[in-house]
This record gives structure tokens, sequence and C-alpha cells, in this order.
């Protein structure tokens, strides 16, 4: 009895006693939420445009903020280096195509997966080999990124809101905004879509199958840059931060591989829930929750709504 | 029709331009038999296999400017790998193809249809998730040429490139008489609609050489009536040359001018329609023969 009062009534109890503890517990997830929203972003774009779930884009991450931070390192303007890091992200994309994806196109979808593994790995020691393995810092300051934080009063106590969060959020939400209106605008953006749907129908029209690759990897490269600088802000930036990506996965399973709002929203829930999890029912089981929340929601979801929020309907015609 | 002089207004519903002046080549075309008109494509000795399978077997056979040429066979005959060698999907293993006076050793299928070969699918490939217009602006892929970055602000001259394709493209529509479904994503049509709608999209690449894989598979009489008029429309006004594969032999007698016969991925005849007709191998290939 006294467990299900714990469980049920004296976390909600809790909450309306201090509303400005669950006011910043939101927030702090509404922030993570966004982030993840970004990862799982790289990951959609791949995926729609080529149908396959792309292992590296943690790695990714980390790889784009490390070579930003190295070329600043290297005494290079933050500007020019952040240039520099977008072209190596380009590099990136047209070896990936070249070396990777254009000897295995027809094979079958898990190889192109096991291909990312390989990629993946290949990223790791490459970053090892020319920037090291010590954690970085993000040079935040010479990137005009805002320091500091606002707190604000809010019932009978406050929220302190950090810069660099909210500067994470508009970033992020500019980013998604441009890449929904280059995917449903654009030549590009149709051609994109056309080629997740068909490969054979889009090759008919004369869409390159090897140039669109190329455009998703690149843009995919970008938003791992973005990812990268802004949680290399929050934390360091060190080849731990490839673990996040893995949170994706349930953001992805929530949201539908395929759908670039899914992602948004998906990365919401995960964001905030894991937050709320782990402020008023961790210290139940001794804390913790944040590591495993997202995927007891991701599983629940798998039962009930296995296409996600916005995935495609799976229909099957007999 | 000249994939690059076609201008938007061609495109309109094709009684009202039926009688329009459209230059000399089709008018010529149409008056002189389909035998005497100049070469478009011409296939020379194509063999194509896959590791032990011989698909085809030293095939030649040639199609002409504004002629509708059939190509027809049993099953498993090799008529679908002989439109994917013409659009570069497969590449022959012995032989060449010559299109528009250029042989190509490896022709890929963008280049192809950068050419002007633009097709259909025996099995409707379309883009399911979009609509019935994006599928078929999908066909303007190489017609559109303003940088992306000035579409994705709406800019000025990419706006207007935009509308120019989408007028094009409501011609199409009116047309083809898909009016209603123009918005409806195209995975949730019926069957003879998406049939419909990848013709469209073909269209919309304004071809030269059109290939169309069993257009009027599955179809009732009805939809076979429409799109074989839709077929006889495309030739007819815009003086596209067609290549089609189809099973219905009333269809192929009333609309082909010329005929090749596949059979094991060997040609077995080639002519007109009457006279493939009465050809004893053909008849054995499509009855049978006494063993």
């Amino acid at each position: 009895m006294n467990a299900l009062y714990q469980i049920f009534v004296e976390p909600f109890v809790f909450m309306g006693e201090a509303p400005d503890l669950l006011l910043q517990t939101i927030w702090e997830g509404f922030v993570s939420g966004i982030l993840y929203a970004l990862i799982a972003l790289g990951f959609v774009l791949i995926f729609k445009a080529s149908g396959v779930f792309n292992f590296a884009q943690g790695i990714m991450v980390v790889f784009a903020a490390l070579t930003l931070v190295g070329f600043h390192a290297m005494g290079i303007p933050a500007i020019i280096a952040l240039i520099l890091a977008i072209g190596v992200m380009f590099l990136l994309a047209l070896t990936v195509e070249r070396v990777v994806l254009r000897p295995l196109v027809n094979q079958p979808d898990i190889i192109l997966f096991m291909a990312t593994f390989g990629i993946t790995y290949f990223l790791i020691g490459l970053g090892e080999f020319i920037f090291g393995g010590e954690p970085k810092v993000m040079i935040a300051d010479e990137l005009y990124l805002p320091r500091g934080r606002t707190d604000l009063d809010v019932a009978g106590g406050f929220v302190s809101i950090q810069h660099i969060d909210l500067a994470a959020a508009v970033i992020a939400i500019v980013m998604i905004a441009v890449l929904g209106v280059f995917f449903s605008k654009t030549r590009i953006g149709r051609a994109l879509r056309a080629v997740a749907d068909s490969h054979k129908a889009a090759l008919s029209v004369g869409i390159s199958l090897n140039q669109i690759w190329v455009i998703v990897w690149f843009a995919a490269g970008i938003v791992a840059l973005v990812t990268g600088i802004m949680w290399g802000a929050r934390s360091d930036v060190s080849f731990a931060l490839q673990i996040i990506a893995l949170k994706a996965l349930p953001v992805l399973i929530l949201g539908g591989f395929t759908s670039i709002p899914g992602a948004i929203v998906g990365g919401l829930i995960i964001g905030i829930g894991e937050k709320i999890g782990e402020f008023y029912w961790g210290p139940l089981v001794g804390g913790g929750i944040e590591t495993w929340l997202a995927y007891v929601i991701a599983l629940l979801f798998l039962m009930f709504r296995p296409q996600g929020l916005f995935g495609e309907k799976i229909i099957e015609r007999v | 029709m000249s994939a690059s002089t076609t201008s938007a207004h061609e495109f309109a519903p094709a009684p009202a331009v039926a009688d329009a002046p459209r230059g000399t080549t089709q008018s010529d075309a149409a008056a002189a038999p389909a035998a005497d008109r100049e070469v478009l494509l011409a296939v020379e000795n194509v063999s194509l296999g896959f590791g032990g399978v011989k698909a085809l077997t030293d095939v030649s056979f040639d199609i002409r400017k504004g002629e509708i040429r059939a190509i027809i066979g049993p099953n498993g005959a090799g008529k679908t790998s002989m439109l994917n060698c013409i659009n570069g999907f497969y590449h022959p293993t012995e032989g060449r193809i010559t299109f528009r006076g250029e042989t190509r050793r490896k022709m890929r299928p963008y280049e192809a249809a950068a050419g002007g070969i633009a097709r259909t699918f025996q099995n409707v490939a379309l883009f399911r998730g979009m609509s019935t217009i994006d599928n078929i602006m999908a066909g303007r892929s190489l017609k559109m040429k303003s940088n992306f970055f000035w579409q994705l602000l709406r800019y000025g001259p990419a706006m207007r490139e935009e509308v120019e394709h989408r007028r094009v493209v409501e011609d199409i529509i009116d047309f083809l008489q898909i009016q209603a479904i123009r918005k409806t994503p195209v995975g949730k049509l019926p069957y003879g609609l998406q049939k419909r709608v990848e013709l469209g999209r073909a269209l919309a690449m304004e071809p030269e050489l059109l290939l169309l894989d069993e257009p009027m598979a599955g179809m009732n009489l009805e939809e076979k009536e429409d799109m074989s008029r839709f077929i006889l429309d495309v030739n007819q006004h815009f003086g596209t040359t067609i290549a089609l594969i189809e099973h219905d032999m009333g269809v192929v007698m009333d609309l082909s001018d010329r005929v090749v016969v596949l059979e094991y991925g060997r040609k077995i005849a080639d002519g007109t329609p009457a006279e493939v007709k009465s050809d004893q191998k053909v008849i054995d290939a499509y009855l049978g023969v006494p063993h």
C-alpha cells in the first residue's frame, strides 16, 4: 500500500507543491529533447533517402565537433574553422558515397547497415589518430554562443535558464524548419523523397542516386556538426558523446523513421519524459531511470503503434 | 516532339492542339509508312546474360521516329530485359544500342533520361508517399535548373520556374483527366489510376522515346480503352515515339505500327501486325507445337 502511494500519489503531490521545480525539470527535458531530436533528424535524413539506418550518425557528431575544435586549435579563427569543418563534412559525404555506398548499390539493407558500422569504427580510429583521445572544450565563446543564465521568477520560486540551452533550442528549431521547407519545396527535396520511395522510378526520371546520396550525407553531416557544437558546449567534446546517439533509437521508434516532425515530437517526449521520471520517480529505485526509461517507452510504443507516431502506416495488401 | 523546344502550352488538352502546326517532322512522318521513317533507336545484335542465364540472344531491331512499336512474346521472353537495356538499367553483354545516332557502351539511366527516354514499369513504380502532382513534378527534375538555395527562399526566378513547370504538370493532369486526384498520395489510388499517373510522370519528361511496360496489365476493358486513347493521342499529337510491351493481342494489333516478337530471348518475327499475326513461328510460340 505504501509503495503504491509512493509511486502514484507522492510525486504528483510534490509537483503541485513546487511548480517551479516541475517547470525547471520540463525545461531541462525540453532542451535535451531538442538535442535528441537533432540527432534523430540526422538518422531520418539518411533513412528517408536510402532506407539505411546510419549507425555512424553518433560518431559523425563527435567527428564534426572534433574537427571544428581541432582546426581552431591550429590557430584558425573560429568562423573559418566552422567553414572548414563544413567542408570536411562534405568531403566525408563524397567519400562515403564513392567508397561505401556506390559499390554496395542494390545490396540488401542489412549489408549497408553493417557498412555504417564500418564507417563508425573507421571514424573513431581516424578521429583518435588525428585529434587524440582526450576530451576537448568546445569553442563556444569564439562562435558567439551566449553564456550565463537567467533566473525567472515563477510561482513563488524560480526557473533558471542557461543561455546556451536557449540558443540550442532556437538553432535547432530554425534548422528543423529549414530542412522541412527544403524537403517539401525544392527540386532536390522532391528528388530526395522520390529516391526514398523507389530507386528505379527515380532513376527513370533522371535523378542521379549518387548525387542524392552525397547531398543527404552532407545534410546529415551538417546536422551532426550543429549537434556536436551544442552538446559539446554543454559538456565536453569526447568520444563518449556518441553514446547519446543511441538515445536517438527510442526517439525514432516513437516518431517513426521517416518523419521529420516525428523526430521532433519523439525527441521532446523522450527528453521531457526521462527528466521527469528521473527527478520524481528516480529516488524510489535509487536513481538511474534516465538511462533506461527511453527504451521502455519505445518498447511500449512498439507494442501498440509499431510505425511510430508519424510514420507511414504499414499496410500489407494480400 | 523535340524535348528542348516543347513549350508548356503544347501540353494543353489533346483535342485543342490536334490541328496546331507542330513543325514538319510529324506530318511528314505520319505520311510515310513506318518502315521508311528515320531510325530513332537501333538495337544491334544485343545479348544479355546473368551468369549462366541468357535473357537475350543476338536481338536486332529498330524503332523509327514517330511510330508505335510493340514488343510481344510469351512470359520470360526477355521483353522487359530489352526495355531495361534501352533505358540503361541493364548493360548488354554484347551488341550495341544506338539512340539518335549516338552509340554508347554503357548508358546510365539518368543519361538515358536526359537524352529523352522515359518509361513506365510493369509493376507500377511510383513515389507512393507523394501526391499525384509531386509525382508528375518529379518527372520535371531534369528540366529544373534554378539553384536550390533560391528555391528554398522561394525567390523570384526560382519561383517563376516552379510556376512554369507546375503549369505543364497541370496540363498533363488535364490531358489524362486525373484532376480529381491531384493531391491524393498515389499509394492510396486504385491500380488503374496509378498507371495513369505513371504515364503522366513519363510525359512530364517530354520524352522523344516513351517506353511502356505493359501499360494495360490488370485493367478492365474500359480502362484499357482509356489508356489506348491516351497512347494514341500522345503519339499523334506530340509525335512521341512509343515502344510498348503488351499481352493483349487486340490492343497490340490496333495500336502498333510494327511489332517485334521475342521468344526465349531471341527475335522470331518482326513486321506489321498483319505480317506477324500470320507468321507460323509466332503462332507456334503462342499456341505451342505438337511434339
